[in-house]
């Protein structure tokens, strides 16, 4: 197990180290950012100056190896547009992103497990194709669309709730729910799918033929098997739904990181547009690990692959 | 005859909408085809559907009762014809340019489906050449690329297309090339576990054997084999990669006006969506029917691929 972690840990070092290169790579290579800066109507001079002034006449590996050095002591360097360091602007918007996220999951998966094992439990009737037009319908939708949808009915039409903003708890139902449709169908299908493997499994019949209640053998014995490879997905959903973020946000003005991003990326403010997508990514590549490890620890026989 | 007969039956009486009571006919050969399409609701829907989007694609400039880009601001949102107001002229009403909604849904199918298709050309080719090597040689070879792969899956891709998008200046042709770029991820994983699943089959063996050489291999042996896998995968992108462009187009950093785009349709009515909700409300149902529909194709195909499973 021991080994195992550390592999993994070392994958996920490394692949971050690459993220940040490539997106490094990316955003100085598909433009020129001087003139992005300096705007339409700057004139050579002016883009020759920001160049120089901002470090962008360097050779590209210097610019990089300087912008690591910060990043690894989570020094990002200043924001073009904020009169304020980039780190100062994360942590300041994260605890938005990450609650609109948490809150996201935490209703995808109240959803979507239980309607899987009821859809696994009642296979073929109409509670099953109920459940599995929830899953296309959620796989179909635009989810900036959804998130307007609910605007117009709930916060403006029923007046239920606030349609903008991140004061209280109110401001994050509509954008939860927004986000978490688009986790649950995944979920959905996964729980289903496992509960009717394990349900048709040999220990299963043993424990009904044991006599077990109907409720035992489907909490005890099957669910806990079923739900393994759900419990990695909604890892994965969750590493997904902070990067989806920047689209809801932006439907609800809720000034988390994605709403960061966007304003960064409109406002060509390349080291937090930088910062936020290398964040992000980590977030994912944190939260696999763990999935990996958990789903290790639960099922031995992953460890030896 | 009768085996595959019995099975075809079996499967699609699991199928939503099928009747369980259902009596095995039998069933002219020529017709098991037609019948194993048909026999599968879902995947006849998305067949439809997209069908006739793809002939509204090729057909718009006949169809549309008006230019798609023509401005009239004496006529400016227009609410549509079962609306109080609304009239023939403008059947699904204008839009704050006084532009024919319908006229512009109709061509915005043009652009839905362009995307969709070169973006799971280009992401097919990228991603299967990954995946179809890394599965085929093993070893090193896929060490290195499943590396690429588990890199591309942890990149943000929303929020790296719309960086990218925003310096390179968002167009059609820059959205199409980003996404096929960057939506390869689910080609490369299912090539590989399936070729993987083939490299000892007999028949590959048989083919080594005999000397051919590895692209005949790779090409003829392999790919064919493959393919019910891909086209599955290449509907799922589709789907994908319209509603990526349909966000980056809502957020501003996708196509560009005046073209027609679903996203950038809603865009434009979102200020107007308080008083007048149809503005956002058609081009957003246009894009959910259209994805729903090559969904249910793609499920539906998946189905006739594997009959073992709904899931």
């Amino acid at each position: 197990m021991g080994t195992f972690i550390f592999r993994r840990v070392l994958v996920a070092m490394s692949v971050a180290l690459t993220i940040s290169i490539v997106s490094f790579m990316l955003l100085h290579l598909s433009g020129d950012l001087a003139t992005s800066i300096a705007g339409p109507e700057a004139t050579a001079e002016q883009v020759e100056q920001i160049r120089i002034d901002y470090g962008l006449d360097q050779p590209i590996v210097n610019q990089y190896l300087d912008w690591l050095g910060g990043a690894l002591t989570f020094d990002f360097g200043h924001s073009y547009y904020y009169q304020s360091t980039v780190v100062d602007l994360i942590v300041d918007r994260m605890p938005i992103t990450l609650t609109l996220g948490g809150v996201a999951l935490a209703l995808a998966v109240s959803i979507s497990i239980p309607l899987g094992v009821l859809a696994a439990l009642k296979r073929d009737t109409w509670v099953d194709r109920l459940a599995l037009l929830f899953a296309v319908v959620g796989q179909a939708m635009p989810s900036f669309w959804f998130g307007l949808t609910l605007i117009v009915v709930f916060a403006v039409t029923l007046q239920w709730l606030p349609a903008a903003g991140s004061d209280g708890w109110q401001h994050f139902v509509l954008p939860a729910i927004a986000l978490g449709y688009y986790a649950t169908p995944a979920m959905m299908r996964l729980t289903r799918t496992g509960m009717l493997e394990v349900l048709e499994s040999d220990y299963i019949r043993t424990a009904r033929a044991k006599g077990l209640r109907t409720g035992a053998v489907i909490f005890k014995h099957a669910l806990r098997n079923a739900i393994i490879p759900v419990v990695a997905l909604a890892a994965v959903e969750l590493g997904f739904m902070l990067g989806g973020s920047v689209v809801i946000e932006s439907v609800f003005s809720l000034n988390g990181l994605g709403q960061l991003a966007w304003d960064a990326i409109s406002r060509n403010d390349y080291p937090v547009v930088q910062a936020v997508v290398l964040i992000i990514a980590l977030f994912y590549i944190v939260l696999t690990l763990l999935a990996d490890v958990a789903n290790a620890a639960l099922d031995p026989r992953i460890r030896t692959r | 005859m009768t085996t595959s007969n019995v099975s075809a039956t079996v499967s699609s009486a699991r199928r939503p909408g099928a009747s369980l009571g259902e009596v095995p006919l039998p069933v002219p050969a020529w017709s098991r085809v037609t019948r194993r399409i048909f026999g599968h609701r879902g995947l006849a829907i998305g067949l439809i559907v997209v069908g006739l989007a793809v002939l509204i694609a090729i057909f718009a400039p006949l169809l549309a009762p008006h230019d798609p880009y023509h401005q009239d601001i004496a006529n400016r949102m227009v609410p549509p014809v079962w609306h109080d107001k609304g009239s023939w002229v403008h059947v699904l009403g204008t839009d704050k340019l006084g532009r024919d909604t319908l006229s512009r849904l109709l061509f915005g199918t043009r652009i839905s489906l362009t995307i969709g298709l070169v973006v799971a050309l280009i992401s097919g080719i990228i991603g299967t050449t990954l995946g179809v090597l890394a599965g085929y040689f093993g070893g090193r070879v896929d060490a290195v690329i499943s590396y690429i792969i588990t890199t591309r899956l942890a990149m943000p891709v929303v929020l790296v297309a719309l960086a990218l998008a925003s310096l390179t200046g968002g167009s059609l042709i820059t959205v199409i090339l980003l996404l096929g770029l960057l939506l390869w991820d689910r080609f490369a994983v299912v090539s590989r576990s399936v070729t993987q699943q083939m490299r000892d089959a007999e028949y590959v063996y048989a083919a080594r054997t005999l000397g051919c050489s590895l692209p005949y291999i790779l090409l003829r042996e392999v790919l064919p084999n493959i393919a019910g896998s891909l086209i599955v995968v290449m509907t799922l992108e589709m789907a994908h990669a319209i509603l990526l462009e349909a966000t980056l187009s809502f957020l501003g950093m996708g196509v560009q006006p005046p073209l027609p785009s679903w996203g950038l349709m809603v865009a434009e009515g979102k200020a107007y969506m308080f008083f007048q909700p149809w503005v956002i409300a058609i081009p957003g149902i246009a894009l959910f029917l259209l994805v729903l529909a090559i969904n249910l194709l793609g499920d539906g195909l998946r189905d006739l691929n594997a009959p073992g499973g709904r899931n």
